[in-house]
Formats: structure tokens, sequence, C-alpha cells
């Protein structure tokens, strides 16, 4: 975990009234409390996100809500998707894990 | 050189090629070693402005700088690893859809969480012959609510993903995390089974100075300086409406009244609560005439606030 001073350092570009009207709008939640955030990894990548979707994609700061809650949704389930695969790993005999795969066409990566 | 070449040759960030190329030209006649003939710290800075100028002057170059995919030196950074590394795995959690705040799917909208359990029981039923009766599933969501509608009993209206409208009744004493049934609300049946329920877990929203404690409330009342030493009648806000109380003389700061049965309302068979009032004196706007009086004011006794205070801090 970081402190908000080392997160400058990391992120190049990024703007201090950005990032705390970001956590404002809870698109970053980071840890601690106003004046004393500690950063997680993951904290790290998503503004690096919603900085290439502002910059790269010209995503306007109204549609962020939607395309991150839909980015969530979508990481949602693909974390979910790990898990199930994992729980077939362990679970299922691996005689009918082939025919799973074999059904789906080897799709269940 | 681990400096910002921007910062090494003072120009902004913004600076077009023009002002680079000025910036580096002023700096390095000023620092060119044969000018500064035995002077050490010239040709460090020389050398530094040069590699700034060699980084910045090139167009490339200075955008991958600025992107961030290669340091000061010129020497190609590793690519931070990308959201989705951290999003797929445990970490992700974190700002997983159903668990965030208002508008991201928690509080206030809908977080109709759907997990395994309910896919497989559909997939298996699916297979289990497809003409029977099956019960729809439960459709989770949640909603946010007023605190006095919490506590009082209110209406509030849910727009489900499907465009459905659900007016919910949210009873008085409802309690943060409580769920309410709506019965057939949920997901249709097959073949004729009933529907799932809707269930709706209440998500109460703070007061600006009310604080519930089970089933009392405890609010902070600014009262004057004349009411706390004289005592008066006060007009109170409670949840359920104003009402008058009686302040006694002589009530300081951190006094704490009780009104009976004022808290949050009995249900079924859960008595009313109660409200605690705590007083805390405000001085207000200070008029000449009260510095006058309390300069020439000499207490009976002497009084030392802090007191209890003593022999706990340093110095």
């Amino acid at each position: 975990m970081i402190t908000v001073e080392a997160l400058f350092v990391e992120i190049h570009g990024l703007q201090r009234q950005d990032l705390e009207r970001w956590i404002g709008n809870a698109w970053v939640r980071p840890d601690g409390d106003p004046g004393h955030y500690l950063f997680r990894e993951i904290d790290v990548a998503r503004i690096r996100l919603i900085m290439e979707l502002r910059e790269h994609l010209e995503i306007e700061e109204p549609a962020l809500p939607t395309v991150l809650s839909l980015l969530d949704q979508l990481y949602d389930l693909r974390r979910r998707l790990r898990g199930l695969n994992a729980a077939l790993e362990e679970t299922v005999p691996a005689e009918i894990r082939e025919r799973l795969l074999e059904r789906l066409g080897g799709g269940l990566s | 050189m681990a400096e910002d070449p921007y910062k090494i040759l003072g120009v902004a960030k913004e600076a077009s090629a023009e002002d680079i190329r000025k910036a580096y030209r002023k700096l390095a006649k000023k620092h060119h070693p044969d000018l500064n003939p035995g002077n050490k710290a010239a040709e460090e800075q020389f050398k530094a402005v040069s590699a700034a100028n060699e980084l910045l002057s090139d167009t490339e170059k200075r955008a991958r700088y600025d992107h961030g995919e290669i340091d000061e030196s010129g020497a190609e950074k590793a690519p931070p690893r990308g959201y989705r590394h951290y999003a797929e795995g445990a970490p992700g959690q974190r700002y997983s859809y159903s668990s965030g705040p208002e508008g991201f799917g928690g509080a206030a909208g809908f977080g109709g969480e759907e997990n395994f359990e309910d896919i497989f029981s559909t997939i298996f039923q699916n297979r289990a012959g497809g003409t029977q009766a099956a019960r729809g599933r439960d459709a989770h969501y949640v909603l946010a609510a007023e605190f006095l509608d919490a506590i009082n009993g209110g209406a509030k209206r849910l727009t489900l993903p499907d465009g459905q409208v659900l007016d919910v009744k949210i009873p008085a004493g409802t309690e943060d995390g409580d769920t309410l049934r709506l019965r057939g609300r949920g997901t249709p049946g097959r073949n004729n089974g009933p529907a799932g329920d809707a269930l709706i877990e209440i998500k109460v929203m703070p007061h600006k100075f009310y604080k519930r404690d089970g089933q009392d409330i405890r609010f902070e009342l600014p009262v004057s300086v004349q009411e706390a030493v004289l005592g008066g009648k006060v007009t109170v806000p409670t949840p359920a409406g104003a009402v008058a109380m009686t302040i006694k003389p002589h009530s300081d700061s951190g006094v704490e009244l009780r009104l009976r049965g004022r808290g949050v309302p009995a249900q079924g068979s859960r008595a009313a609560g109660d409200l605690y009032v705590k007083l805390r004196v405000v001085i207000g706007p200070v008029d000449v005439k009260l510095e006058e009086f309390l300069r020439e004011w000499k207490p009976e006794t002497a009084f030392d606030p802090r007191r209890e205070m003593e022999g706990d801090s340093k110095g």
C-alpha cells in the first residue's frame, strides 16, 4: 500500500483535484481517511484505467460512472467464473471435466 | 540522471519544441564546459541539460516519456500491470459491482446480485425436464431510505432493471440492513410455478443530527448560556415533530435529558424507545455588556474546568 505522495510519484500527470473528485465519487476507494489515504495496487491500476479512459478514449466524466459500473460488473462476472472454474477443478472428476470442455469447445479456460 | 527533464530545462510540460530549443540553448551556453573551465558543477549541469534536451527534442521520445513508457534516461519502463490483472483476481472484490456505494449498484440503486447458486439451480431445473412447475428465483435489491422514513415509516419507489416499478412500504422502526420481502415480485415461475419474492435490503442513510441506538435516539441540542444557567422552556425537534421541554436551572453542557417514548415508535412487541437530548451550551455572539460583566464577575467558588485532566498529560 502506498500514500498519496507516493501515488503522485508513481502516476505521471495525475491531478490532485481529479483524484479527490474520483475518490469523492467512490470511483476510487482507497483505505484510510481523507488526508491519510492508502492505495493498494488495484487502486493504482484503477486510477491509471480512469486516466486512460479519459485521455485516450476521450470518455467524459459524466459517462464514466456508466463505463466503470459496466466494467465492474464484467470483472465481477469474470472473477466469479474463475471461482467456478477453480471449484469445478476441485470437485468434478477429470472425465466429466473433459466432457465439459468438449461440450464447450474448449472455451472454459 | 533521475530528475524531471522538464524541470532541468525549466520549461512547462506543454512547452513547444521551439521553447525547449530556446531553453536548452540558453542553459547550454551558461554551463558549457569551455566557458566554465574546471567548474565541476557546471559540467554536471551541462550533461544533465544535454540529456534532457536529447529526450525532449525528440518528438517520439518525448511522447513516450510523457506517457511513462520510458524514464528520464530513456530506458524502457516495465509497463504497469493493467487493471484487469487485479480486477479479475481476489483484489477485484474491492470494486465489486454489488458491494459499491450509492450509484454503483449498491444503496439507492439495485445490486441485483445473482450468485452461482441461483444460476445453477436454474440450470439444473432446466435439465430436469422442463415441464415441471418451478418457483421463480428471489430477486435481491438494495434500497436507500431516509433516516426519518426508517424511524416513522414511509414509502419509497424502486424502479427495477426491467422497468417494473415497486412501491416499497418502509415500516416504522426499520433498522439498517433489515430486509423486506415482497411476495411474488421476484422472477416469474416456470410452467405455472409461483413467482419468487423480491428481497429488499434497506440501507438507512445517516441523519444530520439524530443517531439511532437500538430503540433509542440520541442527539445534541444547542442551548444558549441563559437557557443553561437560568433554565427555561425550549422547543425540541423530535423525529415525530417538535415538543416543548423544560431545562432546569444550572444545566451544564453535556447534561443528558430523556424524553420518554419519543425515540423509535413501538412496533409489535417492541416498546417505543426514548429520545436522549444532550445539551450543548453555545455562547453565540458576544457583546460589550457580556464582556464587561465577565471581567467584573468574581465567582463565589473558584472553579477549574480542567481539574480532572491534571496529571494526565506532560508539562
